[in-house]
This record gives structure tokens, C-alpha cells and sequence, in this order.
């Protein structure tokens, strides 16, 4: 039977070359691996290799023709006791038409796809059912002590989770969160690692793939731009790639962002940088009650979940409910503070910001709404809508970077979707577009601070 | 620590042979193939082909046991052959189908089978190292004895996370085998253009990590060094490195127009080292198998990597829905 050689496609983009050389001629025997011709596409000069054996029985495309499309038929390749004349040259033809109806398909779908998508990928209505149910005695617990007993409940409840990271174990921690772990659980389940991040970040997405659920600790999270590669592209991306064969359940924790005097290279907040990543979820608490309750969510979690935490909010101390197992949905926000006049919408230590400056605005009959994100992926745009629906003014307030932050993320969603609602241009408050200076009245001058909430209030609410 | 090249002196029955020679042919014929979809445009993207390393996965294959996990980078197809996988299953993923092993969605670089412990198809050069000695971690954690195959290239041997692992590796005594593949090219710079470090193996020593050099292109040799090196690994002793020194005919993928090395220089790998032809000779002069035996079974391959091809062709592109799929593993209930 003849076999058409085919025009190949030589690089990921190549749609047409050059058949710059034949080096065989009509009615030469060909080997497979054999050199039969050199291609130029468009970077560079390649040397086209014969797949099957036989008898070249005729070129088709003569040498130096330009603008070949890939898939045309340049020669035929014909068997023992087959003669060149047999040739049909109509077939190839065929298969040609073939190749391409497949690609307009895939265009006209691609069409359609998005709208649908998004249709069904509507976040649920907004869940405001308390985070425990009233009358639950509560107790005063450090976010510090509500994060310990979180990673211990959920070691007590499943063998398989285990902590890893630079001094976690005999060290106790560098900021005292895993205080007493290694005496519950020993060292098979409390693991220091070496000042590695890279490595064992890695490590922690093997052993995950493994079926083990690792918490892995990085001592801040501006450590862990060494280990981002296998953040995004081994454990957020795998069970998309694997086709949902193989998830990744970890926790990547630590302190994020600012804490105080540290320079520029130790005081970067992750919260957008992550929160970008489809695969991901991002958790980023405020009270002890959301460190307690959504790290036992991120544990239980059967994807990789980065967890946010703060080192100036370690020490302080908020009520905890005293129930067994408490924990805080993902994609669930809380309205810390009930108000009608604008919405102030934050998360993390950003919250301190937004509380304190909504005490003040009281103060001047202002009554703002502040609602504590809590998880940044997914998000719960339903309450920030809501919210925006009845107060009609808008204020983000984050620590990030402001190009490119979680506020500016919001006010799309709510320019979308609550356009209308809108009485003022939303106002994102994110740090100054600038590096972490050392100096102390430069640093402060660097982050958010209250006033500046309050001044924004006043902006949008024309008062 | 040994030093020498592995000899090949075991008893070695006809019926292996036979094995080894089948399973070395379906991955260079079907690369052969993907080569050839990829020509015709039904494979898009990246292609890397594994022409000329057959005996690589091949020789460590023979050394496993059920339940032993592998991953390797992104010249994936001859270790998923290797370990069992179905060739109609990686061709459709080859060629972005339904039927691919990720459904479409990898490619030629993402592939993974839970059932055949294959951890992927990782294309981030060297990223594939502490995840396979993550994987011994657990395996270590959940106190099995499974070792992991980590398969990474010359190229990748000098990227910082490969000695992150080593040290970590060897600190912890994880059941993981470090298969160094060098096929003498990280993409067009060879070995010596990278690095003054005259064997890479010897690098696992400032680790305490023992290793040894093995000749790729011997199937049999390849063997014995991995059987070797599974049982360090099995009997607790932690890590194990294995340079397979090997080669690989085509170029670094289909876009690569190979003026970084001769065309004689090939030739003669193809010509006098050929891991098939090796084996081939052996089951003759052995008289394990007659020409026709072996025709009969070029025939048997050619079918199998047909019917990929076809199947590869037929089923159809994923559903326009699965662009949503797959994302997040299903939510976990709060309670206990």
C-alpha cells in the first residue's frame, strides 16, 4: 500500500515551511530513520526523518517551494511490487479535510464555553448562620495557643497529619506555634527540617502525593518564594493536569506580611500573589476563632491551602467557643460590625484598621459595615455584594502591595455586578508602592493605618 | 561505594530476554509513531521522544516490585510504557483527546496512573526530585517498605533542589532510588559544558549517598544496578543513586534541529550501542528466539502501537465542560 509523506509540523507553532532540500530521489529504497529532506520553518533549519520504509515512489512538493502547509502530501512512499504509476494522488486530499474540520470545531466550542462556565460557577448565597451557636461558652485564647490547638486536635483525630519545618519540633517553634507538639506526638510526626525551603516544600507535595496530609510550616511565608515552584506548579496544578486523579491535600502556614522593623525583604504580604492561582485556597485569619476554626478546615481539606497568618496578631487574644471540634467553612466571610452608611471590607491584621477606624467614624455618625474576608480564595463576593447593595460606598483595606491587590479584585467583582449600586468610586487602601523601608517612621508611613481608613470613609460618604 | 561499571553476569532466561526485547520495542515504536502524529499535526505542543533510552526504564522496571512508585520529567512516555500503562491511554493524551490518562488536559508532559503508581510528567526541570523523595516520606511515614524510582537528566542534576534533596534524603533515610539519566545533553549543552564535575553520581558522596555508574545501553546491566540498589533502599539503608549513562537519538523535542552534536555521532551510538540490537543479538546467538520469532513479535508491536495511533485519533476531544473540572478535589464535610 503507497504512504503519503506528510508536510510535518516541526515546532509547536510551525503552519507552513520550506522544503529547502530533498536528499533522496524518486526511486530510492528508504529506511526508517533514514534523512530525507531538510525543512526550514520559521527558526531554524531541521532534517526531516523518514518514519516508514519503502521505495520513494514520487515527490510531490519539489525542492525549494515555500510556503508548504503542514499536512500537504510532499511525497509517496510505495511498497515491493507496487509501481510509482499506482499512485493516487486524489487521496491525500481527503485526510487533509479531515484534520481541519477538527480544528474548527474546537474553535466554534471554545465560543460557547466561557458564559456557560461562569453561569455555573456562581458562588452559593451568602451563609449567615453564626460561626457557633449562641449560649456556647467561650474562653480568651491567644491566635498563637488557638493555632496550636487546632494542628494538635486535628494530629489527635487523623495519623496520617503531621508538621513539618525549620524549628518546629525541639525548638518549639520560632514564633512558639507548635509549642508542645513534639512531646504529644514525637518525632515521627513534629519534624525539623533543614534551612531548606525549596527542598522540603517539595517534599511536603510528594509525601502529599504519597497519601500523607503534611502542615508545612515556613517560618514566614517571604521564605517561601524559594519554594514557590512547587506551591503552584506541583501542588495547585496537579489534579487539573492528572485529569483529577491525584489532588494534593497540604497546609503551607506561617506568618505574612509586615511585622515590625524587619526591612523589606521580611515584611511582604502573599495574600494577591496566591489568591491568583486556580488549584490554591487562601486563608488568611483574624481572630483566634477563625485561626482555630479555619486551620482545622485547611487540615481537613483535600487541597493544598495556603494559610496566612501574622506575627503581630500571635499575642493578642480573642474569644474562642469551647465546643470539640470547631471549625469555619471556606468561602464564608463574617460581618464583624453591622452598619448601613459604607462597607469596609478586609482580612487579616487589616481587620485592626478597619475596626478601629469604624469605632471613630461612630463617633462622628458614621456607621460603617466591616466584614473580615477570612478566605481570600475562594472568596464570598455574595456578603461584599449584599453589603454594598445596602450601604452603597465601598472601602478594601489590605497590607499588600496596591498593583494588582485582592481590592483591586473586589471592585471588579462589585463594578460587574453591583455597578448601579454605587454611590462613590470605590477606594482600595493596600501599603505604599514601595519597598519596606527599615526606618520606623517610614515604616509607618509605609503600611495602612487607621486614619487612613477614616479619611476614605469620609470620601466616599461625601461627609 | 562502588565505583566500577556494573557487570551484566547473571542468569538470565530466554523468556526475560524476550520480555525485555518486547518492552524496549513498543516504546520505540510507538515514540516512532508519536513522531509521526506529531508530523501530521494531532500532536501539538512540546513532544519529547525517548528513542535510545529504552533500557533504561526497561532494566529498572525488571528490578521493581507491585506497589514501588516512579516519577520522572517531562520524557515521560517510556517510563508510563514501562510500568504498565496503557499505550492507547497515553497516545490520546499525546494528542489531547478524551481518552488520555489527564483526560486531555496534561499532555505529553502531565500524564499520572494511581493504579500503576506513576507520579507523572512534571515539566519543571529537577522539580520531580523532592517530590519523589516526598513520596518515599510517605511511604517511610506509613511504615510500608515501597521504594521510589526518582528518574531525572544530566540537566536537571544541576539544579540546587536536587542536593536540597540529597541531604534530606540521606538525613532521613528515605527508600528513594535517584536514577540519573544522562543521555550527555541538557537540551543542545552537553555534560561538559555544564559542569567540571567529572561523573554526577559521585556528587551524592558528600551526602553519604553510595551510588554507581551504569551502562544505559545494556538492559541487563541496568537490571542488576537496580536490583542492587532496591534492596539498599528496602532494607532501610536510605537513598541510592544510579547514573545510567545512555543517549538519545532524536532531539531535545520536535523542535530541536540538533547542530549542537554530529550526525555521525549519533549514527555510531545507533550503529554499535543500540540497547535493542543488544539484546536482539543476544536472543539469537542465545537461541532463545529465531529471526521469525522476533518478526512475529516487531509484527505484535506494530499492532498494538497501530491501534493507539487509531484509538488516538478516534476518541474524541474532551467535553467543553471539562475546562471546569478538576480544579478543587471535592469539599471534605466539617464534621468528623
Amino acid at each position: 500500500m503507497a504512504t503519503e509523506i506528510l508536510m510535518p509540523a516541526l515546532s509547536p507553532t510551525m503552519e507552513e515551511g520550506t522544503l529547502a532540500k530533498w536528499l533522496v530521489k524518486e526511486g530510492d529504497e528508504i529506511t526508517a530513520g533514514q534523512i530525507i529532506a531538510e525543512i526550514e520553518t520559521d527558526k531554524a533549519t531541521m532534517e526531516f526523518e523518514a518514519v516508514d520504509e519503502g521505495t520513494l515512489g514520487k515527490i510531490l512538493i519539489e525542492e525549494g517551494s515555500e510556503g508548504v502547509k503542514v499536512n500537504t502530501p510532499i511525497a509517496v512512499l510505495i511498497e515491493e511490487g507496487e509501481s510509482a504509476d499506482d499512485i493516487d494522488t486524489a487521496k491525500p486530499e481527503a485526510a487533509k479535510a479531515d484534520a481541519g474540520d477538527t480544528k474548527a470545531e474546537t474553535a466554534k466550542g471554545a465560543d460557547a464555553a466561557p458564559a456557560a462556565a461562569r453561569e455555573k460557577f456562581r458562588p452559593p448565597e451568602p451563609d449567615r448562620t453564626p460561626d457557633w451557636p449562641e449560649g456556647t461558652p467561650t474562653r480568651s485564647q491567644t491566635v498563637r495557643e488557638a493555632l496550636r490547638d487546632a494542628m494538635a486536635e486535628e494530629m489527635r483525630r487523623t495519623d496520617t497529619v503531621f508538621v513539618m519545618g525549620e524549628e518546629v519540633a525541639e525548638y518549639q517553634g520560632a514564633y512558639k506555634i507548635t509549642q508542645g507538639l513534639l512531646d504529644e506526638f514525637g518525632a515521627r510526626r513534629v519534624i525539623d527540617t533543614p534551612i531548606t525551603e525549596h527542598g522540603f516544600a517539595g517534599i511536603g507535595v510528594g509525601a502529599a502525593f504519597g497519601g500523607v496530609r503534611p502542615i508545612v510550616e515556613f517560618m514566614t511565608f517571604n521564605f517561601a518564594m524559594q519554594a514557590i515552584d512547587h506551591i503552584i506548579n506541583s501542588a495547585a496544578k496537579t489534579l487539573y493536569m492528572s485529569g483529577g486523579q491525584m489532588g494534593c491535600p497540604i497546609v503551607f502556614r506561617g506568618p505574612n506580611g509586615a511585622a515590625a522593623r524587619v526591612g523589606a525583604q521580611h515584611s511582604q504580604c502573599y495574600a494577591a500573589w496566591y489568591a491568583q492561582i486556580p488549584g490554591l485556597k487562601v486563608v488568611m485569619p483574624f481572630t483566634a476563632a477563625d485561626a482555630k476554626g479555619l486551620l482545622k478546615s485547611a487540615i481537613r481539606d483535600p487541597n493544598p491551602v495556603i494559610f496566612l497568618e501574622n506575627e503581630i496578631l500571635y499575642g493578642r487574644s480573642f474569644e474562642v467557643p469551647e465546643l470539640e471540634d470547631f471549625t469555619i467553612p471556606f468561602g464564608k466571610a463574617h460581618i464583624a460590625r453591622k452598619g448601613a452608611d459604607v462597607t469596609i471590607v478586609s482580612f487579616g491584621i487589616g481587620m485592626t484598621y478597619a475596626l478601629e477606624a469604624a469605632e471613630k467614624l461612630a463617633e462622628d455618625g458614621i456607621e460603617a459595615e466591616v466584614i473580615n474576608l477570612r478566605t481570600i480564595r475562594p472568596m464570598d463576593t455574595d456578603t461584599i455584594l449584599a453589603s454594598v447593595r445596602k450601604t452603597n460606598r465601598l472601602i478594601t483595606v489590605e497590607e499588600g502591595f496596591p498593583q494588582g491587590s485582592v481590592g483591586n479584585y473586589i471592585t471588579s467583582v462589585v463594578m460587574e455586578q453591583a455597578f448601579d449600586h454605587l454611590d462613590a468610586p470605590v477606594i482600595n487602601l493596600a501599603g505604599k508602592d514601595v519597598p519596606m523601608p527599615y526606618a520606623a517612621n517610614l515604616e509607618k508611613l509605609a503600611l495602612v493605618t487607621t486614619n487612613d481608613v477614616i479619611e476614605a470613609a469620609h470620601k466616599v460618604t461625601y461627609r | 561505594m562502588a565505583a566500577r561499571k556494573t557487570s551484566a553476569k547473571s542468569n538470565i532466561s530466554g523468556e526475560e530476554l524476550l520480555n525485555y526485547y518486547r518492552d524496549m520495542l513498543l516504546i520505540r515504536r510507538f515514540e516512532e509513531k508519536a513522531g509521526q502524529l506529531y508530523g501530521m499535526g494531532l500532536i501539538g505542543g512540546f513532544c519529547h521522544l525517548y528513542i535510545g533510552q529504552e533500557a533504561v526504564v526497561v532494566g529498572l522496571e525488571a528490578a521493581a516490585e507491585e506497589g514501588d512508585k516512579r516519577i520522572t520529567s517531562y520524557r515521560d512516555h517510556g517510563h508510563m510504557l514501562a510500568c504498565g500503562m496503557d499505550p492507547k491511554g497515553v497516545m490520546a493524551e499525546l494528542t489531547g483527546r478524551e481518552g488520555g490518562y489527564s483526560k486531555g488536559k496534561g499532555g505529553s508532559m502531565h500524564m499520572f496512573s494511581r493504579e500503576k503508581h506513576f507520579y507523572g510528567g512534571h515539566g519543571i526541570v529537577g522539580a520531580q526530585v523532592p517530590l519523589g523523595a516526598g513520596l518515599a516520606f510517605a511511604d517511610k511515614y506509613l511504615g510500608n517498605d515501597r521504594v521510589t524510582f526518582t528518574y531525572f537528566g544530566d540537566g536537571a542534576a544541576n539544579q540546587g533542589q536536587v542536593y536540597e534533596t540529597y541531604n534530606m534524603a540521606m538525613l532521613w533515610s528515605l527508600p528513594v532510588i535517584f536514577v540519573i539519566e544522562n543521555n550527555k545533553y541538557a537540551m543542545g549543552t552537553s555534560v561538559q559544558r555544564a559542569t567540571k564535575s567529572p561523573s554526577l553520581w559521585e556528587r551524592g558522596a558528600s551526602f553519604g549517598i553510595p551510588g554507581e555508574e551504569v551502562d544505559g545501553m545494556d538492559v541487563l546491566a541496568v537490571k542488576a544496578a537496580g536490583e542492587k540498589a532496591v534492596k539498599h533502599c528496602r532494607a532501610g539503608k536510605g537513598p541510592y543513586i544510579l547514573e545510567v549513562m545512555t543517549y538519545r537519538y532524536r532531539g531535545h523535542s520536535m523542535s530541536d534541529p540538533a547542530k549542537y552534536r554530529t550526525r555521525e555521532e549519533v549514527q555510531k551510538m545507533r550503529e554499535e550501542r543500540d540497547a535493542i540490537e543488544h539484546v536482539r543479538e543476544l536472543l539469537l546467538t542465545g537461541k532463545h528466539a529465531s529471526e521469525d520469532d522476533l518478526k512475529g513479535i516487531d509484527k505484535e508491536i506494530k499492532a498494538i502501537v497501530n491501534e493507539a495511533a487509531d484509538f488516538s485519533r478516534e476518541s474524541p476531544e474532551p467535553a467543553l465542560e471539562e475546562l471546569w473540572t478538576d480544579i478543587y478535589a471535592a469539599d471534605v464535610p466539617q464534621e468528623a
